[in-house]
């Protein structure tokens, strides 16, 4: 009895490994495309941001932005407001962290005041925006569980959908389905759930170029919120990589200089 | 008002030369604002002013060299009262040269520093002298003439700073609201140091961030910022001694969380004492899907010398509410009660702000005085209580 069971634990076994569930295969995915996005070191880029209501009005925000990849821990990002000129010079500064609570602090520059601000505002509108913090916050792999779904065609190009749910605290969303394509590595589109589990935003990514013949970024993010009809585009320009920045432009400092 | 202009020139000399210097990068800024203010009451002096008009002009320019290395800014500031000629006035809130180095930044000239984490008051903050008749939440700084060196390392920032040179208190004058029953004769003012306004103050200050703190340690010596006021009759007169403070201010941020806490040490200025702010903010962040946040703060005020302290706020509590609708026009509700736990008396105030289009926020403020015991600091506002609505266009 003994030895056929070890047997038959002989012959499944090389089979168990080959066939991955669903979980170690969306997982395999989200790594390979955090292997492909790695060793950029630095990034800079201006955003210009464009909210619309459900009227279709809009209003358009300047942002500029830098990043810094740091090994082993989240990234280092600082975003400056170049408009509305009534918060001009205000920057928000986030220390990434993939397990523990991000570092997160605020210039408030007619004060001259740096605000350590707490990383627990998740769900909440960036700047008046469909995005929340967590959807511009950098996307560490360890963030998230993910189950791999089904393969998929979007706008003729071969994906992978996965499903991932937000490990962190404070997520606004129970789960989010993102469309990975196939040749870039890189999301196509993702749909946030809320926390009642119905359908809230969907993002899409546009006009994908390469830099440092290596890493793919868009110029163009569309989100929409199903739920309030409101939308906003982000308009990336001038990305630029491997610029030469160092931790020192990203300390506390450097964020009342960041202008 | 004539130094101020005087300074103005060497600015005017100063952007003349810069494209010289060849433009890397170098902008203008700014806003124009009309405030109105109106009074509930009337006042307690016939002299002083009712409701009343106000414009103020506030320039921003600011040039950075092609490395960013090195970078000129400058903010002026000039405000035009009706009511009270004092309010009247003209500073230079920023012209200062900034030189950035590997693990060094080096900053000459008139500049502006924030140092601390409390809302209600701000005790630590001490290097720029506070311009009261902008508003008696003591927010508003004058420009302070410094040098200042910040050495950057692993343990955190050290910053160094050199002050030649001591700006007055601006107070409100004969016919401004905001007063005790006696006006502040500024033009008299007197100093322990036989320097006087030259007297050169040293401050030291070393800060970080370890984990979830932000931490700050700090030392003055020089000029004290908040004067005596000496009675002389019929008004009274500033009188600044020689101080020395030292200061700790600690945020520890955990999750919903901001605890808060700011103490000083000052010797110099009549027996030697304490005074210390502490207290939290806790946020609901995102209330059910809205993108509201509603933040709630409370805070208490000390200061060892109890009722003969020169500030109301001896032994008082803060209980407010902070709304931020996260919108489009960042509206913001800031909502609190300063209550005095000896029964002196208790401010009331209301702040809320909000983006009209894309160049115009439209600001209000009132400020409330009730429960006022008679001889107490608070009573001498108690016909002071106001609205005021600010519109500023941002360039």
């Amino acid at each position: 009895m003994k030895t056929r069971l070890l047997i038959l634990l002989l012959i499944l076994l090389p089979l168990s490994a080959i066939a991955q569930t669903p979980e170690e295969r969306g997982l395999e995915i989200a790594r390979e495309a955090d292997r492909r996005d790695t060793g950029w070191g630095d990034m800079q880029a201006t955003l210009e941001m464009i909210l619309r209501n459900r009227r279709g009005d809009e209003s358009r925000r300047q942002i500029r932005s830098r990043a810094l990849e740091v090994e082993g821990d989240g990234d280092k990002t600082l975003i400056v407001f170049d408009s509305p000129a009534d918060v001009k010079g205000t920057a928000f500064l986030s220390y990434t962290h993939a397990t523990r609570p991000d570092d997160q602090w605020l210039y408030l520059p007619a004060l001259r005041r740096v605000k350590r601000i707490s990383s627990a505002n998740k769900s909440g509108p960036f700047m008046g925006s469909e995005f929340a913090y967590e959807d511009i916050s950098s996307q560490e792999l360890e963030k998230y569980t993910y189950r791999y779904l089904r393969e998929e065609v979007v706008d003729g190009r071969k994906t992978f959908v996965i499903e991932r749910i937000p490990q962190y605290a404070h997520s606004g969303y129970t789960r989010q389905i993102v469309w990975i394509d196939q040749e870039m590595y890189q999301p196509l589109k993702v749909e946030f759930y809320d926390r009642k589990n119905s359908l809230l935003k969907t993002l899409t990514y546009h006009d994908y170029r390469q830099y440092l013949d290596r890493y793919w970024r868009p110029a163009r993010m569309e989100m929409v919120n199903h739920q309030t009809g409101k939308s906003t585009t982000l308009l990336w320009k001038d990305y630029r990589f491997r610029t030469g920045l160092r931790p020192r432009d990203f300390d506390r400092n450097a964020l009342k200089r960041a202008r | 008002m004539s130094r101020s202009t005087g300074r103005l020139a060497v600015l005017a000399l100063l952007l003349a030369l810069a494209p010289a210097v060849g433009a890397a990068r170098s902008e203008w800024s700014g806003n124009i604002s009309l405030e109105y203010r109106a009074f509930v009451q009337s006042p307690l002096d016939p002299r002083q002013h009712g409701d009343n008009l106000s414009g103020a002009f506030e320039p921003r320019w600011f040039y950075e060299s092609d490395d960013g290395r090195d970078s000129l800014l400058f903010e002026g500031f000039v405000r035009e009262d009706q009511g009270d000629a004092q309010r009247s006035h003209a500073d230079l809130r920023e012209l200062l040269w900034e030189r950035v180095g590997e693990d060094w930044e080096l900053r000459v000239g008139i500049g502006k520093v924030f140092w601390g984490v409390t809302e209600s008051q701000h005790l630590v903050d001490i290097i720029n002298q506070t311009d009261l008749v902008e508003n008696f939440d003591r927010e508003d700084k004058l420009g302070q003439p410094m040098v200042n060196l910040s050495l950057v390392r692993d343990w955190g920032t050290l910053d160094l700073f050199v002050l030649p040179g001591f700006r007055e208190r601006t107070f409100p004058g004969i016919a401004g609201r905001f007063r005790g029953p006696l006006p502040v004769s500024t033009g008299e003012a007197r100093y322990e140091s036989a320097d006087g306004d030259r007297h050169v103050d040293y401050a030291l200050r070393w800060s970080s961030a370890i984990g979830e703190w932000d931490l700050g340690l700090s030392w003055f010596r020089g000029t004290g910022r908040d004067p005596d006021l000496l009675f002389a009759g019929d008004r009274l007169i500033p009188f600044y001694p020689q101080i020395e403070q030292l200061g700790l201010d600690a945020q520890a941020t955990l999750d919903s969380w901001l605890w808060k806490l700011e103490v000083i040490h000052r010797r110099g200025q009549g027996a030697a004492y304490w005074a210390a702010t502490g207290g939290f903010e806790y946020t609901l962040y995102d209330v059910g899907g809205t993108g509201l946040d509603v933040g709630l703060l409370a805070e208490y005020l000390y200061d060892e010398r109890g009722g003969n302290a020169p500030t109301p706020f001896d032994d008082d509590v803060l209980a407010g509410v902070r709304l931020a609708f996260n919108d489009e026009q960042s509206s913001e509700i800031l909502f609190g009660v300063i209550q005095d736990l000896n029964g002196d008396g208790e401010v009331i105030n209301l702040e809320a702000s909000r983006r009209l289009g894309e160049r115009f926020k439209l600001e209000l403020e009132a400020r409330w005085f009730r429960d006022t015991r008679a001889g107490s600091l608070v009573d001498s506002l108690r016909a002071d209580d106001y609205m005021q609505a600010t519109l500023g266009w941002y360039f």
